[in-house]
């Protein structure tokens, strides 16, 4: 068994709307300091597979095929072997 | 003319655009629920609003690889006319069956309200009987209402003539170009995000007859 740990985020090139909100709250609250936010999604897919290159492989087609909207967001992945 | 309402898990607008199509312009008009598939040819499959599959993972996405869909791409393979409102768009787009995505509106709020719309392209078959700043007001009602779509795409679509209806004087949700609805290269595949099946009648204003006159004008 392995686990695809996936972050999906918004292409630089697109405005993220909730990481505006959120860097205009940081303000609010005198966090002067910051000065961008970006927001995405966090996936964990466990899988069987047999081997670390197969399970890359198929986290890879998962994110293309569904997990991910190409037109307007990227992803990386991390994948690890589970210990049952 | 035989039409056919695909209706998903989540879809709340099935009936309204049935009683328009039935009602308005006497098409026979099918229930499919998504599970099943297109039983026979239509001239037309609408997607119709609503929140698909709970709007789970992004709008329209889940939705996508639900059975019916299956025959709509065949349907559309075969020329057929498909038309998608708000989270049937967003299934279109979500499908590759029109380019570029929906995603948040610019101020992160769900907007219910009429708004305004002019046609897109001036040569867009769909709006040929709109003078060019023919006013209608149709509402909108999505969180998720933003186009998006890179510039060569929006490039191509507006040399195309393929841009549908653009928001008049105010964007309401941020959407590139004041793009409200787009078409296919061929004019039979068209999404829209505001609702033109709520504005039929005396008491909720009519100005969706001029969008369906158009687009069956086609």
């Amino acid at each position: 068994m392995f686990i695809g740990k996936i972050n999906v985020t918004l292409k630089e090139s697109v405005l993220d709307p909730q990481g505006q909100a959120v860097m205009k709250a940081l303000h609010d609250m005198g966090e002067g300091s910051v000065k961008d936010v970006r927001i995405g999604k966090y996936i964990e897919v466990k899988l069987l597979a047999n081997s670390q290159s197969d399970a890359e492989e198929q986290i890879n087609r998962f994110c293309k095929n569904l997990l991910v909207n190409q037109v307007i967001e990227t992803y990386s992945y991390h994948v690890e072997k589970l210990e049952v | 003319m035989k039409s056919a309402v695909i209706v998903f898990p989540g879809s709340n607008c099935d009936k309204d655009i049935a009683y328009v199509l039935k009602t308005f312009y006497h098409h026979k008009v099918d229930m499919v629920w998504h599970k099943t598939q297109l039983s026979q040819k239509y001239d037309l499959v609408v997607l119709p609003g609503g929140f698909s599959y709970g709007d789970y993972l992004r709008c329209g996405a889940i939705a996508r690889f639900s059975p019916a869909m299956k025959s709509v791409l065949e349907h559309a393979k075969r020329g057929g006319r498909i038309l998608g409102i708000c989270n049937g768009f967003q299934i279109l787009t979500e499908s590759g069956l029109l380019p570029g995505t929906l995603f948040k509106n610019t101020n992160l709020k769900h907007i219910c309200k009429n708004i305004q719309l002019v046609k897109g392209s001036q040569n867009n078959p769909l709006t040929s009987k709109l003078q060019p700043k023919q006013v209608l007001t149709i509402p909108i009602s999505h969180g998720e209402g933003n186009y998006y779509a890179d510039p060569d795409t929006v490039k191509q679509l507006k040399e195309e003539n393929r841009i549908l209806y653009r928001y008049y004087k105010e964007n309401p949700n941020g959407s590139v170009e004041d793009i409200a609805g787009i078409t296919s290269s061929d004019f039979k595949i068209a999404g829209l995000m505001p609702h033109p099946e709520r504005a039929m009648e005396n008491w909720t204003g009519t100005d969706g007859k001029l969008f369906f006159d158009n687009f069956f004008e086609f």
